[in-house]
């Protein structure tokens, strides 16, 4: 009990900083963003995690008590069935495996599209550097649905796409683009590139101008100066980014639910459709379990990948 | 580019050799037109304010910018259209600009690889560069793990194991703590002395130009204002510039006056006349400007005894150690900086302020500048 009760304590003594003599200013600063992520994180988890072991009833709301008391003893009704079906059903297999390859897709194609989008910006006179960060973020002015179902009319048959390649005769007839997997990246990618460019433009524009001017006075060329110094010192941009596009993708069910077909069935989708036509509130909340679970692997990757790079990926 | 270096035919020509290079930023004239001879092997300071050009003129030679006009020569190679990364040029910034990311052994072996040198090449090149600045055994180091006085050691490696024609130095000492200074100092002398590399240093510190140096070349506003040995610049500076910019200097402003018997007369405005050696062939009534340094002077209670001796009360003394710094109020108002050596222990007459003091310096130790 007492060495519990030391080792909580220097749990807390690391939470709360390290120092000692903090005031009650210091105390607050800590103690606010600690609440928050107790309110808004840790309990939300602890309460899915809860319901995804609820036995399922046909009520309202559709889950029966994890508890009740059966002639003076409590029973417990608790039940492993979401767990265990979400890992043995070939569908929610599927469906994760999709989302994980449309995530990482997605990823890779804005880090090949937002790598030379932010260096561009990155190396603009430094006057218009601001106007064109503002570029990259436009289209956050206009709501995510509208700009998704715009997508809609402009990769139909009979939309300009189609009528562009069709006039330059570079095809016979439209391309079925709309509703394919192909236009699920598509709209992903231009969806989520801002949340690439912006850190990687931070990176960018930090890297000191000294250490490509000394690659260049050593004889490397530009091309050898961009693999060797300017790329892994701005890994920590491309890391960063990536996992932002990475994590809002994986969970992605507008786009797929817009743009894609029945091939394009990704988990969010699946939870989506669990939670409110099936009504199975446990499975639902499984589902957001594991796809947590997965969410952490890069996050911790991330997080190792960032140590091991050490001071100068600061 | 080290091929260049060996056929070389006149090793007596300079190794740098610049006409009429001019640049300008806008409607902002950077250099004007600048010359400048850099002999083969020798330490060269450009010593100047910040915006006289120096570090521009240092870019230049670098290949980093372009000139608006003139002409750069390097070992008798014309460098026009020559890029950057293909001169026989390196430069050591003055953040010494080391990769964070690579060991002390790979920022050294970088250009070598850029170049694609082979691997049992570039190891042994990387090894003479590490025995050369004596950090043999920091090569698996990061550069965060470095003190500052061996990142610089790194970034001159990594130049010098380039075996360029010239190194660059872009204020090699200003990143270390003023205490590192004196022994970074003589060992970049060391380095240079056993490489026979030739070293152009940009610096605003005069003591540092003149510690490191053979040769200095002041700048003024984009144009090099005096070349020469570090004594010379001192002892025969060009102009006031250049004398109140290496050290002090008491300055006269009058008429000469032409004597017999190789003597000359300095009527000043304020009615102090001063006695010259007629090195100057001037004749009488011009307005000439003379110099004198202010160790060249000597202060005492009664008459100095010397050429030139004035009256005077003692306005302010600092000790500093070594030295004393004096500045005497003459009659007439004029004031005059003395540099004195401080005589061992507590011998000797103690000078105080508002001492009635005496002011004098030899004929000889004048320097004619230009009025």
């Amino acid at each position: 009990m007492k060495a519990g009760a030391r080792a909580a304590g220097r749990l807390g003594a690391r939470i709360w900083g390290r120092a000692a003599g903090l005031t009650a200013i210091d105390h607050l600063t800590v103690a606010i963003p600690l609440a928050w992520l107790l309110v808004f994180l840790a309990l939300p988890i602890a309460a899915v995690a809860a319901l995804a072991i609820h036995p399922l009833r046909d009520s309202i709301p559709p889950v029966g008590p994890l508890f009740t008391m059966v002639d003076g003893h409590p029973a417990f009704h608790g039940t492993t069935r979401a767990l265990r079906l979400v890992l043995t059903d070939g569908l929610y297999l599927h469906a994760f495996t999709s989302a994980l390859v449309n995530a990482a897709l997605t990823a890779l194609a804005c880090v090949a599209i937002g790598f030379p989008f932010a260096y561009a910006i990155a190396r603009a006179p430094a006057r218009h550097r601001h106007f064109y960060v503002l570029l990259a973020v436009l289209p956050f002015w206009t709501s995510f649905l509208l700009r998704a179902y715009a997508w809609i009319g402009m990769l139909r048959d009979s939309g300009p796409l189609n009528g562009a390649l069709l006039s330059l005769g570079l095809i016979e007839r439209p391309l079925p683009i709309l509703y394919s997997p192909a236009a699920v990246l598509l709209v992903m990618v231009y969806s989520y590139l801002p949340f690439f460019v912006l850190p990687m433009y931070a990176v960018l524009e930090k890297l000191p101008a000294d250490l490509l001017a000394a690659a260049a006075d050593l004889g490397a060329r530009p091309w050898y100066v961009f693999r060797t110094v300017t790329v892994p010192l701005s890994f920590a941009g491309i890391a960063s980014g990536a996992i932002l596009v990475f994590v809002p993708a994986l969970g992605e069910y507008v786009i797929p639910e817009l743009v894609g077909n029945s091939d394009t069935l990704m988990i969010g989708g699946i939870l989506w459709d669990e939670f409110f036509q099936n009504r199975d509130w446990p499975l639902a909340a499984t589902i957001a379990l594991y796809t947590f679970g997965l969410l952490m692997v890069p996050a911790l990757l991330l997080r190792r990948w960032l140590a091991q790079l050490g001071g100068f990926a600061r | 580019m080290m091929a260049a270096v060996a056929t070389s035919p006149d090793p007596a020509a300079p190794i740098l050799r610049i006409r009429g290079m001019a640049k300008s930023y806008g409607a902002t004239r950077v250099l004007g037109g600048v010359d400048l001879d850099v002999p083969r092997g020798a330490i060269v300071a450009l010593l100047g304010r910040s915006g006289s050009g120096k570090t521009t003129l240092l870019q230049l030679i670098a290949g980093l910018q372009a000139p608006d006009a003139g002409s750069l020569h390097i070992d008798g190679i014309d460098m026009r259209g020559v890029a950057a990364f293909d001169r026989p040029v390196n430069m050591m910034f003055q953040s010494y600009a080391l990769f964070p990311h690579m060991s002390v052994a790979d920022n050294i072996g970088y250009g070598l690889k850029a170049r694609g040198t082979p691997r049992e090449q570039r190891r042994q090149l990387t090894d003479w560069a590490l025995d050369l600045v004596r950090l043999e055994g920091l090569a698996q180091r990061r550069p965060d793990q470095l003190s500052g006085g061996q990142r610089q050691r790194v970034a001159l490696a990594r130049c010098l194991v380039m075996k360029p024609a010239v190194l660059l130095l872009d204020e090699p000492l200003a990143a270390l703590d003023r205490g590192l200074r004196a022994d970074v100092q003589r060992e970049l002398i060391g380095i240079q002395r056993k490489v026979g590399t030739t070293f152009i240093i940009v610096t605003h510190d005069q003591e540092e130009a003149m510690a490191l140096s053979d040769f200095i070349a002041v700048m003024e506003q984009g144009d090099i204002v005096q070349f020469g040995s570090p004594r010379e610049v001192y002892e025969r500076p060009a102009s006031a510039f250049v004398a109140g910019f290496l050290g002090s200097i008491n300055l006269f402003d009058g008429l000469l006056a032409v004597e017999a018997a190789g003597r000359a007369r300095l009527h000043c405005d304020d009615g102090t006349v001063l006695v010259l050696d007629a090195a100057t062939p001037a004749g009488a009534g011009t307005p000439a400007r003379v110099g004198v340094r202010p160790e060249r002077m000597a202060v005492a209670r009664g008459p100095t005894g010397l050429d030139n001796d004035f009256p005077g009360v003692l306005d302010s003394l600092s000790y500093v150690g070594n030295l004393s710094h004096a500045v005497v109020r003459l009659a007439g108002g004029r004031m005059l900086q003395a540099t004195l050596m401080n005589p061992g222990g507590a011998a000797g007459a103690v000078l105080r302020p508002g001492d009635a003091v005496h002011a004098g310096f030899a004929a000889a130790a004048t320097v004619s500048l230009p009025a």
